[in-house]
């Protein structure tokens, strides 16, 4: 959620059971604003909060100019103090994606990950225990990506992209209309695209190019399993949750510009999505 | 003269330029104003509206999103006959809702007139707003506005029904719709008789079937009987005791109608423990899964938040006592069940109360034995009245009594609660670092995420926001089916043996007949030696 508009919006997602304390929201207001000017970013986005047992992390991203070239991704404990999480590289997540269970909250806590691995062949097979150590920060910054990479979503129109290549938001998007905010390919995932190419030529005939470049997310696996699609207020907000993600959500007031998500939960995905369906 | 005629000559060609740029323009013009064969729009128009929307709205970088005002100038000339249907939509769902909050917030009619009545009798309505700045404090709950008209929608319950003690429990997320539930309990003799008569209707016609089957089988005696007895129905607990003591009304948004939920079953407890699945939001949604589901997802619901409660409400210590004149009353097996506000509370530091021992937080819900009751059931006493069938009794073997099942007793602290994969099951934090003399003790529970409770010198509260569902760092896997069932053993008496060759019945009755020749030899002999006498 932008941080410029996040003290009004933080209500939209209320219903989900995100809510900031006052403390937290004028903590957010001061630090938000400094944290912008010193990393020099365009924009400043409050992405959510991961739970961990002791305790919680705060996650902000700033952009610059182009919305999805690099974002920088900070976690803060106390809304006052961020610290810049490293970038996440597929290795990275690769590496992390073995540790499982909660975060604990401390950030320069490691988690021990012991594999079994056989060497040797046929009969002369010892078992050797391989102990990885994955620090909670590698795995933050990896949860933060994956979560980026399979729910951040946008509403259809509110970004473009220029003739440069730049995605930058778009000044003249006004919302969606209500039975347009009702359907899942109204939305897109702010995320390289990966399903668009595959797409037939009859579809990729209606598509306006600056707007349509992204992928819908009506071809989430499992189709149309993965996101509940509430309206709240008679038509007067429009909610989305993530089911893999549980804690992910995101509004749209139709007919206005506003909009935003939030990922408030433990960082863990819910695999067990088909059982539950 | 001459003047003139040179005056007149500059202008000529000026005149002549002019003319040319005039037939230019004019060329321009009405090449702008051809109308396109595919839109019927022309150049010159949609220039002209453009540039008069840029000139009225005057955005700032005007330049970059030219291209985007050009193309919402077309796209509106479209758009337009939609609107009208489109708006009529709207208008309806909105206004739909806004007219049932509209009830909420009408006073009840016929009772504006005592105003001082009211004040006298305590209301059993919770104080939701005060509750919903503390919950702000702990980082969980609903924004105000909900919480108001859910305060509202609470009243209407209180006020439609006789009800001692009324809480908010919580919302429970759904895919389609969501649950709001208020947890009560009835004043003492009301509006319990309608769900026993159900209750036992159904019992009884589960006694009355595997009498039947018995009675048939018992007639043949070459058919070897079954040792399969089905396992015998475990009774739900009555009303106001154990998982049943509180009831929950559910609705889907505050302002609609409340509905009770039936009250839960033991063989509804034990199933919801093995299954994992999202609510819809439909209460009469049927639950398909596998071990299938008995009831419809009212039941579920009922069966979450029966173990939510049981699991996770908590109060700080002291706060809750046992009720002195009980406890001699009680002998033996029985737990205590009831528990009484205790009058001598005080109020325990924040400080203690987010120890992370968590030794001043205790459960004030009983937890729910792996049977799907409070209090364990012998199902073996049961078995005995059930059968009458007196040929059955001989071969019926006595099954082993099982174990009563235990749980931790009433009011146990936390800190005896079981840890999760090595991670404990409560987090306690401060609500605040900043001010920590008004700060809020919050202790949110890790095996049910989205349960919290606050503590604030005397006031203390539970609530839950979620989906539902336990937490578990391993995936899922639904339960395997049961294995193959045992085959009746083989014994000598069931074996078939092949049938004789005719070689073997030839010798056989070879044998046969000289064994009779002699006997008959035997008998005459005896015959003549009988004459003879």
């Amino acid at each position: 959620m932008d941080s410029e508009d996040l003290i009004q919006y933080v209500d939209f997602v209320a219903s989900s059971g995100v809510v900031l304390s006052s403390e937290q929201k004028a903590a957010l207001q001061t630090s938000l604003v400094i944290m912008k000017n010193h990393y020099k970013f365009h924009r400043v986005y409050l992405w959510g909060k991961i739970l961990g047992i002791k305790d919680d992390y705060f996650i902000a991203q700033g952009v610059s100019r182009d919305e999805m070239a690099e974002r920088k991704t900070l976690y803060s404990l106390d809304c006052v103090q961020w610290n810049l999480l490293p970038p996440a590289t597929k290795a990275m997540r690769d590496h992390t994606s073995v540790v499982k269970g909660r975060f604990t909250g401390d950030p320069s806590y490691e988690y021990e990950h012991t594999e079994i691995r056989k060497i040797g062949e046929g009969e002369d097979a010892t078992e050797e225990e391989h102990t990885i150590q994955v620090k909670e920060e590698d795995r933050l910054t990896s949860v933060i990506a994956t979560i980026d990479e399979e729910v951040a979503i946008a509403p259809r129109g509110a970004f473009v992209k220029t003739p440069h290549g730049e995605v930058i938001r778009n000044r003249s998007f006004e919302g969606l209309s209500v039975s347009e905010a009702g359907k899942l390919n109204s939305y897109f995932h702010l995320r390289e695209p990966l399903k668009l190419k595959e797409k037939t030529l009859l579809e990729k005939a209606d598509l306006d190019p600056s707007i349509d470049f992204l992928d819908s997310i009506e071809e989430d696996i499992p189709r149309g399993g993965s996101w509940s699609v509430q309206f709240e207020r008679g038509s007067g907000l429009v909610a989305l949750r993530s089911l893999v993600w549980l804690g992910y959500t995101f509004f749209h007031v139709p007919g206005t510009l506003k909009f935003g998500s939030m990922y408030i939960g433990n960082g863990e995905k819910n695999n067990d999505l088909p059982f539950m369906l | 003269m001459s003047t003139k005629g040179s005056k007149s000559g500059t202008p000529e060609p000026q005149n002549n330029a002019n003319l040319q740029r005039e037939m230019e323009i004019q060329n321009a013009k009405s090449y702008m104003l051809k109308a396109s064969t595919n839109t019927g729009l022309n150049l010159y128009d949609h220039l002209s509206r453009v540039l008069t929307k840029v000139l009225d709205e005057r955005p700032d970088n005007v330049v970059d999103i030219i291209e985007d005002i050009s193309k919402e100038a077309k796209r509106s000339k479209f758009v337009y006959k939609g609107d009208t249907v489109r708006d009529e939509f709207d208008k309806t769902t909105e206004v739909a809702l806004a007219e049932t909050h509209k009830m909420l917030f009408e006073k009840g009619e016929g009772e504006g007139g005592e105003p001082e009545a009211e004040e006298e009798v305590e209301t059993p309505l919770p104080n939701i707003m005060e509750l919903s700045y503390y919950f702000e404090q702990a980082g969980i709950g609903l924004s105000r506005e909900e919480c108001f008209r859910i305060f509202l929608a609470l009243k209407q319950l209180v006020d439609t029904r006789p009800l001692q003690t009324v809480r908010f429990w919580g919302k429970v997320l759904g895919t389609e719709m969501n649950y709001i539930v208020a947890e009560v309990e009835y004043r003492e003799g009301e509006e319990e008789e309608e769900e026993e008569e159900e209750g036992e209707d159904k019992d009884e016609e589960k006694d009355e079937e595997p009498q039947d089957e018995e009675e048939g089988e018992g007639e043949e005696d070459d058919i070897p009987k079954p040792d399969y007895k089905p396992p015998p129905v475990i009774p739900k607990e009555e009303n106001r005791t154990g998982a049943n003591k509180k009831v929950y009304f559910v609705c889907n948004e505050a302002g609609k109608e409340w509905v009770k939920l039936p009250p839960v079953t033991p063989a509804q407890l034990a199933v919801a423990r093995k299954i994992k699945k999202f609510l819809t939001g439909r209460l009469e949604a049927p639950i398909i899964s596998y071990p299938p589901f008995p009831g419809n997802e009212a039941n579920y619901l009922r069966a979450q938040i029966a173990r939510i409660s049981a699991g996770t409400q908590v109060s700080p210590l002291g706060f809750f006592q046992f009720d002195e004149e009980e406890e001699e009353q009680e002998e033996g097996e029985e737990a205590r069940d009831t528990y009484v506000e205790n009058p001598d509370f005080e109020p325990v530091p924040v400080r203690d109360l987010t120890d992370p021992s968590l030794a001043n937080w205790v459960h004030h819900v009983q937890h729910i034995l792996p049977q799907g009751r409070c209090t364990w059931f012998n199902p073996v006493q049961k078995q005995e009245d059930e059968f009458e069938d007196e040929e059955d009794e001989e071969e019926k073997e006595e099954p082993d009594e099982p174990e009563p099942e235990v749980g931790p007793p009433l009011l146990t602290p936390v800190s005896e609660d079981v840890e999760i994969d090595g991670m404990p099951p409560w987090t306690a934090k401060v609500s605040s670092h900043l001010v920590p003399q008004y700060a809020v003790a919050v202790v949110r529970s890790n095996l049910w995420p989205g349960s919290v409770a606050f503590c604030h010198g005397r006031r203390f509260e539970n609530i839950y926001v979620g989906w539902g569902h336990k937490y578990a760092s391993e995936n899922y896997s639904p339960p395997p089916p049961p294995p193959v069932q045992e085959e009746f053993p083989s014994g000598p008496e069931i074996t078939e043996i092949d049938d004789p060759t005719v070689e073997e019945e030839a010798a056989l009755k070879a044998a046969k007949e000289e064994h009779l020749g002699e006997a008959e030899e035997m008998e005459d002999v005896e015959d003549e030696d009988e004459d003879d006498d």
